[in-house]
């Protein structure tokens, strides 16, 4: 069980750093979606990983869960979804004020720019933050 | 008197809700409850400083639960000074705001101005490092939305790069936090102290790591090197209250350094004790030159004020990392002066930029300022004060920090990087000061704009702290020693918090 875990967390590590390191704005939230799991996870191991324990301490069963990180990754998912909301709508935001959805505002990301040609034109700002 | 240790905590909270319930009423009650919230912190902070006056760091235990089991919040000199240094930012950013009507380009301004002092005075007086966390977030949440007060292109680029990099601290600090509670058991940062203290060797490497990454988030708090890249753009685009009080926030990242890391891997942890420091110390130098060059390099006002502040915080970098009581003692004095001048610096500056019209505060000639001696006269004040010249207290700050790096190994490194980034600093801050003042378009007359002398008042209740600092500068000195040597006393801490007694319940 300590392997699967490990590999998640990494796997998720991994994955939330690789799209928060993204130029669109989408997958940078989703990265941190990503990110705050694998914190989730690993503060669930920092507990010890534990199976049908009681999290008082029982003098029959010898061993205990620690119920403190179940609460901390309580604390930690509420604020991590309250943020991520605020997220989502500032990200929408800028794709109407800014036009485009590059976390810069202006430019296609480098590894588009050969697509530019293919993408109608850009509408001017002002009239993209009217049809909203 | 332990019963007063949460007011700063409970003032704002009840006054940002209260706020928020009076919606209805519209903008006129709600700034009077505001600033009235705002006066009554002061009296509070002031309070709660003359309590923690008294010696021993005052604890309050939340819901009767003695450490280390549950929460405690610690008043002790040290976080008494960021309270009243917090209180005295907001009361003039919130007249700076209502007296230029900047509250009311927005919803809820003031209610996440309160918001955001509950957030950062909960960061000042908790003794948890979860707890801590949990104020990160709650001052981060509501500087998101500061940050984007008032809307607008550059308000809503810049404020995204700085959700998203403080999102990304908040992730690394749960994890620092969480490998901090795998090995040490306890998030108490007394006792978490005394279990460093007995750390078995085997597990210093990870404690090592976690400390490092808690480091790394506090340094970006504090805008660091290399994590200070969002810092320019997110104070230059915020409006001019905000900015003013954003002066506090680089100053909870160096509070949170002093606090946990100092007490953590203080003189009790063996030998763990000050292992972060040399880091401190060259990434602090790194910083200074940055931002100097920073300064220099800057196009508009409020970037190269942007740039100042951090400058003031890689000179508190290098004054921390330099280690010793004398260093520290200069440090906080140069805390209490930046934090309050830089915030000045932002309103005055925003005040010049209405004065330029259509030229904003872009270093470029434009018309001549209306009011422009006036104006002229407090900047030239204001960039004396922020660039360390004498006689104000910039320099009595630097000073004290120089005199004290002269012991260290080091001193040859420090006292040639913050000297030539200093004659950096002054070159930049006179060149745009001419470039605003002098180099005006003769033929132009000054374009008539409204000048708000009522907003004026609190650039002058802001900048007249630097003389403040000069005149009285013996009694402050005197406690700023006395509080460095407190905070180096890790054990007066530790036994405070760790025999704090609960209060007696009543017989039934």
């Amino acid at each position: 069980m300590e392997l699967l875990v490990a590999l998640s967390i990494g796997f998720l590590t991994a994955s939330g750093v690789f799209l928060t390191l993204r130029a669109r704005t989408f997958p940078v939230v989703l990265g941190l979606t990503l990110l705050a799991y694998a914190v989730n996870l690993f503060l669930f191991a920092m507990g010890r990983l534990t199976i049908g324990l009681p999290t008082i301490i029982d003098s029959a069963q010898g061993q205990y869960a620690d119920p403190l990180p179940q609460a901390l990754v309580l604390t930690a998912i509420v604020i991590a979804f309250g943020m991520t909301a605020f997220l989502i709508v500032l990200a929408l935001k800028a794709r109407a004020e800014l036009g485009n959805d590059h976390v810069d505002g202006i430019n296609l990301a480098q590894d588009e720019a050969s697509l530019e040609h293919t993408l109608p034109p850009q509408k001017p700002n002002k009239q993209v933050g009217k049809t909203r | 008197m332990t019963s007063l240790t949460f007011l700063p905590l409970v003032v704002p909270l009840l006054i940002g809700i209260s706020i928020l319930l009076i919606q209805s009423l519209g903008l006129k009650r709600q700034r009077l409850i505001s600033f009235l919230g705002a006066v009554t912190l002061v009296w509070v902070s002031i309070n709660s400083l003359l309590v923690s006056l008294e010696g021993e760091p005052q604890v309050f235990i939340l819901g009767n639960w003695v450490a280390p089991y549950g929460i405690v919040l610690v008043l002790d000199q040290f976080s008494a000074m960021m309270v009243l240094i917090t209180s005295l930012l907001a009361i003039g950013a919130i007249w700076y705001a209502i007296a230029q009507q900047i509250d009311g380009k927005g919803a809820h301004f003031h209610t996440l101005f309160h918001i955001q002092l509950f957030g950062l005075n909960g960061a000042f007086l908790t003794g948890d490092v979860f707890n801590l966390f949990v104020f990160f977030e709650v001052l981060l949440l509501a500087s998101y939305g500061l940050i984007l007060h008032g809307g607008g292109r550059l308000r809503t680029k810049a404020g995204l790069h700085y959700v998203v990099i403080n999102l990304i601290g908040s992730t690394l600090f749960l994890f620092a936090v969480g490998a901090l509670y795998g090995i040490l058991g306890t998030l108490n940062i007394a006792d978490m102290a005394v279990k460093i203290a007995e750390l078995p060797v085997e597990d210093y490497g990870i404690v090592t790591a976690a400390g490092l990454l808690l480091l790394l988030v506090f340094g970006l708090k504090a805008a660091m090197f290399p994590l200070y890249l969002w810092l320019p753009q997110a104070y230059a685009n915020a409006s001019a209250p905000v900015a003013a009080l954003f002066a506090i926030m680089t100053k909870v990242g160096l509070y949170a350094i002093i606090r946990v890391h100092g007490t953590l891997f203080g003189s009790t942890a063996g030998d763990l004790a000050y292992f972060y420091m040399p880091w401190l110390l060259a990434l602090g130098l790194i910083t200074l030159l940055l931002a100097a060059l920073g300064v220099l390099a800057a196009k508009g006002l409020r970037e190269q004020i942007a740039y100042l502040v951090l400058t003031s915080v890689a000179t508190l970098l290098i004054g921390i990392g330099l280690n010793t009581p004398a260093a520290l003692s200069g440090s906080l004095y140069y805390l209490i002066h930046s934090t309050l001048i830089a915030a000045g610096f932002f309103l005055l500056a925003d005040m010049i930029t209405r004065g330029r019209g259509v030229y904003g505060d872009q270093f470029e000639s434009g018309n001549p300022i209306y009011k422009g001696i006036l104006l002229g006269s407090f900047f030239i004040f204001a960039a004396i004060a922020m660039t360390g010249l004498p006689p104000l207290s910039g320099f009595f700050g630097k000073l004290l920090i120089l005199s004290a790096a002269l012991e260290h190994d080091w001193f040859a490194i420090i006292l040639i990087t913050i000297l030539i980034s200093g004659l950096f600093i002054i070159i930049a801050v006179a060149r745009s000061g001419s470039i605003l003042f002098y180099q005006t378009q003769i033929n132009q007359k000054p374009e008539i704009t409204p000048f708000n002398k009522y907003a004026f008042f609190a650039v002058i209740l802001l900048l007249a702290t630097s003389p403040i600092l000069v005149i009285l500068a013996n009694p402050i000195t005197a406690f700023t020693e006395s509080t460095a040597l407190q905070l180096l006393d890790k054990i007066q801490y530790i036994d405070s918090v760790l025999n704090a007694l609960p209060i007696e319940r009543p017989q039934p």
